[in-house]
């Protein structure tokens, strides 16, 4: 018997289906509700209207109470389905609530007022989207600014961090220079001290340079990344000298072997360490947060960060923009995933 | 048959008015950029005629240096001279020597062990926050992305999705991680509404301090272990599967591939994973900063919230205080840096 059972599983599975498969899936598929589950409540959250977050426990799909106009009210009523006595259950509007019992209309009849246990209503609730949330922040806050901001400053920077990183990889892949080993050594060397090391010397700087409360002062003091120039050059070391060395012979200038033979030979590194600087400058929070403290400057993380430490939070409006602030960067991921998986495994850097 | 496919497609761009609208657009452009880049190749010609091809390297890793020179290099040697200065002014003339005082009041204990006793006792407090949480994180980091790196390594289904699904949070801005957490941990949150579907009591995550100190933990490697299981993954995939092959002809089990195989070729990767997580874990600042404030207390004010508060968020700014707690941390980073070289080249070596 156990051998005709053993027989059988054997063949229905074919031998493959033992336990770590089982474990794997159940940890991989556990894995996936924790790491996506929060930013999916983030998302739905944000449609809900503010009554509708301020209820304990929450509902999760965006459901908020109905309500409906009364004849001899001038605000609209929320709706509830109340049982009555006889067991009938019906639609009723709730004028007040006081202590245990509510004083209720019937819709056919409002100038009678009704008095119920709130024990025998339940509201009637209906799938709604708060776009509110999303529309009055860009009316009522600078958001719009802020979006403006760190659209500059993430587009700005990363341009500027191309050019200056893949100019100096050049250098340092493609010439003969004294010093040159010395300066490569120095660039990498800092590969490990971030910004919050030297937060108060690079202030003073900032501020002599005049570029405090500035966007200059967020987008070129990060520009030179030892990362990038790391990057480029490793990758331009694998384009062979030939080719400069014949573009010479035609009599191209340095500056041309740059940008027409260099650059578009190094476009997939170039494209992993664009990836990276949106990455950095779109999510980058303590720099900004020194450099800039004026209102109309800021980017949203330091938009979003002021927001949320007012006194009175305002959940409805945070929750809506933090969806959109994680909006960007999530399209570029689900376009460009590809990419952004094998540069880091490749390069081990983020 | 793909020529007329594509003539067809060309035709249907032709006749899209927004992709003739953007071409036309985007002409300005090109054209711009293209005379951008030739008036910088006229000036650099000229320079190219004056110092010859050989030394054109310095041209163009100039840019690059001078931006890492000013932001970089130089504030990490000012960095040292603050430590060594008094007074609230950010400019250095109005700076007094005041020679090591800043590192006697910061290391100004009776008992080190208990910062009640401290001068400083908020540096202290913050020294061993940022100890306890590196110590924690870094492990469940290791361990969490380790076993995630295993379970992608297997043969499933779906490979790409669930390593797209625990890589997304490494994208969130630090903002938005802490805020979203902050959503689901608060009083009315999602969470006490699951213990409470579950028949536990809420718990008041906000104001514990054990609590707290606990999901910054969690949350932080929430945010960052999909970064490491990328690496760990290319460092499972670089193993030789010949080798398991052979394990298995051998009779070896899977818990013996894994102790004999597995972990001995993954040391290496282990090893960078271990020191990467060690540095990004000694800056833990911005998502806590939006998550907890440092709080409750000081439960979860670490090092570089501390250079952070003294230099820049306090009523008096303490520059020098903050650059000598800079220099501190700096040493900090520079002896795993320094650790993490000596094991690349002992592993190297053997």
């Amino acid at each position: 018997m156990t051998a005709l059972t053993q027989f059988l599983t054997r063949r229905r599975f074919n031998g493959r289906v033992d336990i770590t498969d089982v474990l794997t899936y159940a940890y991989l598929i556990f894995g996936t509700c924790l790491m996506f589950g929060p930013v999916l409540w983030l998302v739905m959250s944000s449609f809900k209207t503010e009554a509708a977050l301020s209820k304990f426990p929450p509902t999760l799909l965006p459901f908020s109470q109905r309500s409906v106009v009364v004849e001899g009210y001038a605000e609209p009523l929320p709706l509830f389905l109340v049982t009555l006595e006889d067991g009938t259950q019906m639609e009723m509007a709730q004028v007040r609530r006081v202590g245990i019992e509510a004083q209720m209309v019937d819709l056919q009849n409002p100038s009678e007022i009704i008095k119920v246990n709130i024990n025998q209503r339940s509201e009637i609730n209906e799938l709604t989207f708060a776009w509110n949330n999303y529309t009055q922040p860009l009316r009522m806050f600078d958001f719009v600014t802020y979006l403006r901001n760190s659209v500059l400053v993430t587009v700005l920077a990363t341009i500027l961090t191309l050019i200056v990183n893949s100019m100096a990889a050049f250098a340092l892949s493609k010439y003969q220079f004294r010093g040159r080993n010395f300066i490569f050594v120095v660039i990498i060397s800092t590969l490990m001290i971030p910004i919050s090391v030297i937060l108060v010397p690079v202030y003073l700087v900032i501020t002599n340079l005049n570029m405090n409360n500035t966007l200059w002062g967020v987008i070129i003091p990060g520009a030179a990344t030892p990362t990038g120039v790391f990057l480029l050059r490793q990758y331009m070391l694998t384009i062979p000298d030939e080719l400069i060395d014949s573009a010479r012979i035609d009599g191209s200038s340095e500056w041309r072997i740059y940008w027409q033979i260099i650059l578009p030979l190094a476009r997939p590194a170039l494209a992993v360490l664009t990836i990276f600087s949106v990455m950095w400058r779109w999510n980058d929070f303590l720099w900004p947060l020194i450099v800039l403290s004026k209102q109309e400057l800021f980017t949203l993380q330091v938009g979003l960060n002021a927001f949320q430490g007012e006194l009175n939070i305002q959940w409805h409006f945070i929750l809506a923009m933090t969806v959109l602030t994680l909006l960007p960067i999530t399209v570029v991921f689900a376009f460009l995933q590809r990419f952004i998986t094998t540069g880091i495994a490749t390069t081990g850097m983020k | 048959m793909s020529q007329i496919g594509s003539s067809r497609k060309f035709q249907m761009d032709r006749m899209n008015p927004f992709h003739t609208i953007s071409t036309w657009l985007s002409f300005p452009f090109i054209w711009l950029t293209k005379l951008f880049l030739n008036a910088i190749g006229i000036v650099l010609d000229r320079i190219q005629g004056w110092i010859g091809v050989d030394r054109m390297g310095y041209v163009f890793v100039l840019p690059n240096l001078l931006i890492f020179g000013t932001f970089v290099l130089f504030p990490m040697l000012l960095n040292f001279y603050y430590a060594f200065t008094g007074g609230t002014n950010i400019f250095l003339d109005d700076r007094p020597f005041v020679g090591v005082d800043n590192f006697k009041i910061l290391l100004d204990c009776a008992d080190y062990l208990n910062p009640n006793t401290c001068q400083e006792d908020l540096f202290w407090r913050s020294f061993y926050n940022t100890f306890g949480f590196v110590i924690y994180q870094v492990i469940a980091t290791v361990i969490f992305s380790l076993i995630t790196a295993m379970a992608l390594n297997q043969k499933i289904i779906l490979r790409g999705f669930f390593r797209s699904v625990f890589f997304y949070p490494v994208l969130l801005s630090p903002v938005v991680v802490g805020l979203i957490w902050k959503w689901i941990l608060q009083r009315r949150g999602v969470l006490n509404a699951i213990l409470i579907a579950f028949g536990i009591e809420a718990i008041e995550f906000t104001t514990n301090a054990d609590w707290m100190r606990f999901w910054v933990i969690f949350i932080s490697t929430w945010a960052q272990m999909g970064f490491y299981t990328l690496i760990l993954l290319a460092g499972l995939q670089s193993i030789p599967s010949e080798l398991y092959e052979a394990g298995q002809m051998d009779g070896a089990g899977k818990l013996d591939s894994f102790r004999k195989i597995t972990l001995p070729l993954l040391m290496p990767t282990m090893f960078v994973v271990l020191v990467l997580s060690l540095i990004r874990a000694v800056q833990v600042f911005d998502q806590v900063f939006v998550l907890t404030g440092g709080g409750p207390g000081t439960a979860t004010h670490y090092m570089v919230q501390y250079i952070y508060r003294t230099a820049f968020s306090n009523q008096a700014r303490f520059f020098g205080l903050a650059a000598a707690a800079s220099v501190v941390l700096g040493v900090i980073l520079f002896a795993f840096t320094m650790f993490q070289l000596w094991l690349g080249q002992r592993s190297e070596a053997a």
